[in-house]
């Protein structure tokens, strides 16, 4: 196999100059604030698509609980944007002033335990990595360990994305119950609400998405990479070459976890708002979806599965309030009968010829990231 | 309707002035058209809201599809039925009221998304919307930041208020109190059994019927028990009722969790028609899907019922069933819900302009004498003035009319004494 020695090839150059000139330039010209700030929403999203590749993508792990992580990062940054939201002046109202209006609301006399370090941003910042990554550092270690794999595992993952919403529902008083989080005013006395500021968070969260696609894609081109897609086509053949396969699912699924953190806060950031409907199954399930609309192997496919389809949501809720949670189910079905490597595959298999062919010098030997999803395992 | 605050305007000069200066902003929107009848879009329109010279948009944001579509369907009508009749009665300052509508999907971050669409894409000059507390404080930044006017359609927990929302429900102690009041006295009650669903309104409910109860009752709380929303067993809780005998059974059951809590309770033999039940949750609609059989007997209070005897619901009832067919039933929310429209127009009518701070600063006032349940005037908190009745179900599904207060109940918020 011919290792690249560049970062991308041809076709993932393309891919990333594409993705980079629209949400870079061609978006923010183009779109009004309201519009742009939907876009970083769905950006959010692809923090957890991006996620996915590397461990269903690439590892062949299929969590169905990535909302739990998106949760858990999202709770994180709301926590501390919540605090800040609640000082003693903007709560005088409330029979305790100075602690969140919910917790008021359940007879709750003073600041939780676990709430008090969340008054610092550098630990908020350190929670939205730590936290969600241990947490699936212990899932993954029981898991992967006891050789958990497959099937089982993604019930698992279910399960946790029930429990964790249960348990927010279930502890209002502390997590703000099924309202969520709602009304987070100001990071470290910085508007998040007017239109500049969400011009600004849109611009950090497109560079902190490339900063993940170069982390993801460095993964891949190392030899951690490699081990991973040999772990998904022949895990047992690993195994007998002396590597440790179970560390190689909990590191993927780690990153996973870290990168839907990362889409969680921002979303918190960005919208203003973080409950348990990001929690539980379904939306962990959506998450799934767009991943494989877009085409799980592929880094930028599974973004732009990310931004389309939740696109598509705005904008067929918005022209079919009554239908449209039908066309899109219909969309799904659609896409993956008849794309099964998603919008990538699609790609890969008509549009890239051409590019080729258009830029045709000699014609290669065909091996981009995608043509290694297709490949049958070697016999 | 009041046109006092219109006439200041309507004098050549102050309006040419007034023009010149409003219609800086607005000027690509404006129509060279007549102001022959309704007053300038220029001088009711300073804001840039979609208001052109014969039309006004207004947005309506519930939720047509997920668990909550079959609770809001019912606003949803009763807000068309409104703006429907507003229309045929010659709109509002001469213009007609045009709708967007939006759906929420039962998803407490689209409605702030579509609120914020309707507000910021749209420029709707009012929304009529929301249904449970969640999508309410979802909502309620997006109408603040970007200063929308929100017509609440609701019964709620109370706690709240704010200068762009109207709250056409009852909150919490308005709804609650008297009802108490009147079965302590009726039914000489003094245990008291406590159930509702594990969410804001029924806890917040609690907590002031469990104050009410203790400390101007002078009763017992023998139990207090909550279920996760969407919950159907309730074998555990209605053993515990048959071992404490409250006098009176208080549920704050909402939504699909209430067939199964009714079935059960008539599975394991108790009589509502022995033992009383106090509802704060149960509507016509509810009704609808736990079977009259199943409930008749019970008492439920709010503030209005579809069998209420008085001229304006008998125009109201049948105008309903006309436009959404004989088969619909109207309960508390929906009637609140028809509430919003009118409001909205009288007030606007009153300050004379379509501008939000304007319309916010005339509600306090405002008085419908047009509404379903009597008379309705909203109070300086933009919560309403209004009577609570309690009505005993009936085995077709209507509530018979027991008890309504001789005035009309002051809303209070944040009530003092029961936080």
């Amino acid at each position: 196999m011919i290792i690249n020695s560049r970062f991308f090839n041809r076709s993932e150059l393309t891919g990333f100059i594409v993705l980079a000139a629209v949400l870079f330039v061609i978006l923010p010209l183009s779109l009004d604030v309201f519009r742009l700030n939907l876009v970083a929403k769905y950006l959010t999203y692809a923090f957890v698509a991006l996620g996915l590749v590397l461990c269903w993508g690439y590892g062949g792990i299929l969590s169905l609980g990535q909302g739990v992580f998106f949760g858990l990062g999202g709770y994180c940054m709301a926590m501390f944007l919540k605090l800040e939201a609640s000082s003693v002046e903007n709560t005088k109202i409330q029979s305790t002033p100075g602690i969140p209006d919910f917790m008021d609301w359940n007879q709750i006399t003073s600041l939780p335990l676990f709430w008090q370090p969340f008054h610092s941003l550098t630990f908020t910042i350190l929670a939205i990595i730590f936290v969600p990554g241990l947490f699936a550092l212990i899932i993954g270690t029981a898991m992967f360990k006891r050789r958990v794999g497959g099937t089982y595992f993604a019930i698992i993952t279910q399960a946790v994305a029930a429990i964790l919403t249960i348990l927010i529902v279930g502890q209002q008083g502390y997590t703000g119950g099924i309202n969520g989080m709602t009304d987070l005013r100001t990071l470290k006395g910085w508007d998040i609400r007017p239109d500049h500021a969400k011009i600004i968070l849109y611009f950090v969260e497109v560079v902190l998405l490339f900063t993940c696609i170069g982390i993801a894609q460095f993964i891949r081109l190392t030899k951690l990479g490699r081990i991973l897609v040999a772990m998904r086509e022949q895990e047992d053949r690993v195994r007998f070459s002396g590597y440790s396969v179970a560390n190689f699912k909990i590191f993927a699924f780690c990153m996973a976890a870290i990168f839907a953190a990362i889409g969680g806060a921002m979303f918190a950031l960005n919208v203003g708002f973080m409950s348990p409907s990001f929690v539980g199954i379904v939306p962990s399930i959506e998450m799934v979806i767009y991943t494989a609309v877009g085409g799980r192997t592929s880094i930028f496919g599974a973004i732009w599965g990310a931004i389309l389809v939740n696109f598509a949501k705005t904008s067929l809720s918005e022209s079919f309030p009554q239908l449209w949670l039908f066309s899109l189910g219909a969309l799904f079905i659609a896409v993956v009968l008849a794309f099964p490597n998603g919008l990538s595959g699609l790609w890969a298999d008509y549009v890239q010829p051409r590019i080729d062919r258009l830029f045709a010098r000699k014609p290669k030997s065909g091996w981009n990231g995608n043509s290694v999803a297709d490949g049958a395992p070697a016999e | 309707m009041s046109d006092e605050a219109n006439k200041g305007l309507l004098s050549p000069l102050r309006r040419k002035l007034l023009m010149g200066m409003a219609a800086v902003p607005v000027v690509t929107m404006l129509p060279r058209a007549s102001f022959a009848q309704a007053p300038a879009t220029s001088a009711v329109n300073t804001t840039g809201l979609a208001v052109t010279d014969t039309e006004v948009t207004v947005g309506i944001l519930h939720s047509a599809t997920g668990t909550m579509a079959i609770s809001e369907t019912g606003s949803i009508e009763a807000e068309k039925l409104a703006i429907e009749q507003i229309n045929a009665a010659g709109g509002v300052l001469g213009r007609k009221i045009k709708f967007i509508q939006e759906d929420g999907a039962s998803d407490w971050p689209t409605f702030a998304e579509k609120a914020k669409k309707l507000l910021v894409n749209d420029k709707v000059a009012a929304i009529m919307g929301c249904w449970t507390s969640a999508s309410r404080k979802a909502v309620l930044p997006v109408v603040e930041q970007y200063n929308g006017m929100l017509y609440y359609p609701t019964f709620y927990e109370g706690l709240e208020q704010s200068k762009n929302v109207i709250y056409t429900g009852q909150e919490a102690t308005q709804q609650i109190l008297a009802g108490l009041n009147w079965i302590a006295k009726e039914k000489g009650a003094k245990t008291f059994f406590f159930i509702g669903s594990d969410y804001i309104w029924p806890r917040t409910s609690n907590k002031i019927a469990r104050k009410h109860v203790e400390n101007v009752l002078k009763g017992k709380v023998v139990g207090e028990e909550y279920y996760a929303l969407g919950s159907t067993q309730f074998n555990s809780v209605i053993n515990k009722i048959k071992l404490t005998k409250p006098d009176v059974i208080f549920t704050d059951v909402v939504g699909g969790s209430n067939v199964a809590f009714y079935k059960q309770l008539k599975a394991a033999g108790i009589d509502l028609a022995k033992q009383p039940l106090l509802t704060i949750s149960v509507t016509e609609d509810e009704i609808d899907g736990i079977g009259g059989e199943n409930i008749a007997g019970a008492y439920a209070c709010m503030k209005y019922f579809q069998s209420l005897d008085n001229p304006n619901n008998k125009a109201f009832v049948p105008a309903f069933k006309k436009m959404w067919g004989e088969k619909t039933v109207i309960g508390d929310v929906t009637q609140a819900a028809y509430l919003g429209p009118w409001l909205w127009k009288l007030t606007v009518e009153k300050a004379g302009s379509f501008d939000v701070d304007k319309i916010a600063a005339a509600s306090p006032g405002v008085e419908f004498k047009g509404a379903p349940e009597g008379y309705v005037r909203i109070h300086e908190n933009h919560h309403l003035w209004s009577k609570t009745r309690v009505g005993r179900a009936k085995l077709d599904g209507q509530f018979e009319l027991i008890y309504e207060t001789a005035d009309l109940v002051e809303p209070d918020p944040f009530p003092k004494g029961y936080q």
